[in-house]
């Protein structure tokens, strides 16, 4: 029997630790620590109810596992052979208790590539990763294949780049593999800066060992012995994982010198990044790298021309490089199998918000955000009613109920004026208001701008300012005209990608949501009662019955009236806090 | 140190540590696998449940019979404990009683291995709880 605990930094930090410690322990105590094996593995995905206990072989699926239930799964479930009731997931559609991970609705309709060890095998252990073919990919290639036959199966998978851009990953090797140059570097990108996006982070800390097959693969193709990882270091437990692994595969000798016997060398050394989001962009990491402002530059010259120290570099996103031991594997034909004609393969998406199951979730391309969203996803929180998704970030836009039922894919996200991104996928409900949620993201962008071209450093912050007048309730018919002009100027004048996407939500909330802008500028009102500065909070005078109690508990004094008597609330000192409303017994006080 | 020359050598490694995650792979395709519940309540294990479940998890790898062996709780039958559930793939599962060492021996090498029926079936007309 093995006792699986998510070991992921989701999990860790609702002290998956302890539970891990408790349950050895407990069988310890039992003597029952040579049938029973306790592993750490990565995220299972299923966040939303983490800490996770698995239990194999019968597939037991426990949530919210607290160190204290540790025994009871021993005494009653290892022992007696008796679920733990209380612990088994619950389906919030159907009010009942599911008992494996084969029967939720989370898992169902998922399809695990990228993340096939993620909440599998233990990272932190070589052996289990080689138990499961891991290397042997690496070892085929090296082998029975010239580079440019394993560009020709990673082209013919038809593998687009996972970062965000979608570029074909086998044509990007191609390039590099055909400029001559006496050192050329492999870079994976583990610069994830999108706000809610988690699926590289998971993929290190649950499956390193995968990404660095691929980097070694990728080294051979485009004739590199050495591999960066430029990670950023708010990420300690990926960074730990991945220095465990490179030190088990260098000890194997899976990197190294005269790796598998056949000359080739490769080795990979971390370089760590400081979290800037414009260090996703690759010439901007590639600076960062070398020493210099992380800013972007002017393509071409490629990286693949001339990139790291001048020198030919490919970079591709983790989640790109998890997928390519398995493609060695099982064959270009299978991976083309899965998915859309345009878009092949799978996906991670990470889903946040306003979701019943935040967690992460891999799916072929070509499901419906319906599916994701009201199946994987479980639905809205509280059965409120679905509003839009933002996927892609920053650099994407919102979709609404109209899209639902598009196949996603690199090309028709864009074509639905989004984008896949990176793979964040934010859901939002009828209280969320668009015109801040694009407020939001400026935010961000304008932070995260490097300022190196004016169209991003003073146009996001004057896009920033409109919005910001808008939910002021300050705003005019004119400025939803600026907002538009504004945003298309920024998108064709800015040097790299964060400029030239920052706009899209702005622009995709205009689209889908104009009418909610109007709400603002015209009749001063924000419709899902977000924006403060356009609220007014009133009393009932027929309900109220002057208790007094909205009045004692007002912070400011900004409400008046005698005793048994409608009270009344002043606008000009209000400051609408909500706790008159909080205090209020006989639901006098509303916001209006 | 061992280091890894070569892919033959991979392979080989591969092979020695299967076992170590085979409990996992195993789970996930648990349908197709023979699989047999010991059941372990107090009656079972006062009666020996925990040898034989020893004694099937060691002598079915020394055999080579793939199966996923799982523990359950009191099944009822707490008169002729210990008892185990057999279930072969695409049979209808088979509970079998007072079954010691020497019985569950008898288990592997006829039923399991030839699909033979041995002495000790209760009741006959009996279904998994997990269809009820």
């Amino acid at each position: 029997m093995h006792l699986l605990i998510c070991g992921g930094t989701g999990c860790k930090a609702s002290a998956s630790d302890a539970i891990a410690e408790k349950l050895k322990t407990e069988l310890e105590g039992n003597n029952l620590q040579n049938e029973v094996q306790v592993i750490m593995t990565g995220c299972f995905g299923f966040c939303e109810k983490g800490p996770i206990v698995k239990v194999l072989p019968d597939n037991t699926f426990y949530t919210q596992v607290k160190p204290e239930d540790a025994s009871e799964i021993v005494k009653e479930h290892v022992i007696k052979g008796r679920k733990v009731e209380r612990l088994l997931y619950v389906d919030p559609a159907k009010k009942a208790t599911i008992e494996d991970s084969k029967h939720m609705g989370f898992y169902r309709k998922q399809m695990r590539i990228a993340l096939r060890n993620c909440g599998f095998i233990n990272p932190e252990n070589i052996d289990e990763y080689i138990a499961r073919e891991g290397y042997q990919a690496l070892g085929k290639v090296l082998t029975e294949y010239t580079p440019q036959q394993t560009i020709d199966i990673i082209k013919k998978s038809g593998l687009r780049g996972r970062g965000g851009g979608g570029f074909p990953t086998g044509l990007k090797w191609e390039i590099a593999s055909k400029n001559a140059a006496d050192q050329k570097y492999v870079v994976c990108n583990a610069d994830e800066g999108d706000p809610g996006a988690f699926m590289d982070r998971s993929i290190l800390e649950g499956d390193p060992h995968s990404v660095i097959e691929a980097m070694a693969i990728c080294g051979y193709c485009i004739g590199a012995n050495k591999g960066l990882v430029y990670i950023r270091a708010e990420y300690p437990l990926a960074i730990k994982r991945l220095k465990i692994a490179i030190d088990q595969a260098r000890e194997y000798g899976l990197l190294g010198n005269d790796i598998f016997g056949t000359g080739f060398n490769f080795d990979i050394e971390l370089r760590y990044g400081a979290g800037a989001f414009v260090c996703g962009e690759e010439t901007a990491l590639i600076h960062s790298m070398e020493g210099l402002r992380g800013e972007p530059s002017n393509k071409p010259p490629f990286p693949a021309q001339s990139g790291y120290m001048g020198k030919p570099t490919n970079v591709n996103n983790v989640e790109t490089f998890a997928n390519v031991p398995a493609i060695i594997l099982k064959g270009a034909d299978w991976y083309s199998s899965i998915g859309t004609e345009k878009s092949k393969g799978t996906k991670v998406f990470a889903l946040a918000g306003k979701i019943n199951n935040v967690g992460l979730i891999e799916v072929p391309m070509g499901i419906t955000l319906r599916e994701v969203i009201f199946e994987i996803g479980g639905g809205i929180k509280n059965g409120k009613k679905f509003k839009a998704v933002q996927t892609g970030g920053p650099s994407g836009g919102c979709l609404t109920e109209k899209h639902l039922d598009t196949p996603i894919d690199f090309d028709n996200l864009i074509a639905a004026g989004s984008m896949m991104g990176s793979g964040g996928m934010i859901v939002m409900d009828e209280d969320d208001c668009m015109v801040s949620v694009a407020k939001f993201y400026l935010d961000f962008t304008v932070e995260e701008s490097c300022g190196k071209c004016s169209p991003c450093r003073i146009g996001n912050k004057r896009l920033y300012e409109l919005l910001e007048r808008i939910t002021k309730g300050d705003g005019t018919m004119e400025d939803l005209e600026r907002l538009r002009n504004l945003s298309t100027v920024i998108k064709d004048t800015s040097l790299c990608g964060l400029g030239q996407t920052s706009p899209n939500p702005v622009l995709s909330t205009l689209d889908n949501f104009y009418h909610e802008y109007v709400a603002h500028v015209v009749d001063k009102k924000c419709p899902s009662g977000q924006c403060k500065s356009l609220m007014q909070y009133v009393i009932d005078p027929e309900a109220c019955v002057g208790c007094t109690a909205c009045a004692r508990n007002c912070p400011v004094n900004a409400i008046s009236g005698e005793r048994k008597k409608p009270h009344e609330i002043n606008p000009a000192i209000c400051i609408k806090c909500g706790a008159c409303i909080e205090k209020c017994k006989f639901d006098a006080i509303s916001i209006k | 140190m061992t280091k890894v020359k070569s892919l033959a050598d991979l392979k080989k490694m591969k092979e020695s540590l299967q076992a170590k995650i085979d409990l996992r792979e195993k789970g996930d395709a648990a349908e197709n696998l023979i699989q047999i519940k010991v059941a372990m309540a107090t009656c079972g294990i006062a009666s020996g449940a925990k040898n034989v479940m020893e004694f099937l998890l060691e002598e079915l790898e020394k055999r080579g019979i793939n199966a996923v062996i799982t523990q359950t709780g009191c099944m009822g039958y707490c008169y002729a404990e210990p008892t185990i559930e057999v279930k072969l793939p695409n049979a209808d599962p088979v509970v079998f009683g007072y079954v010691d060492t020497k019985k569950a021996d008898e288990i592997i090498e006829k039923y399991i291995k030839n699909g033979e029926l041995v002495d000790g079936i209760i009741p006959v007309n009996y279904e998994s709880i997990d269809n009820k």
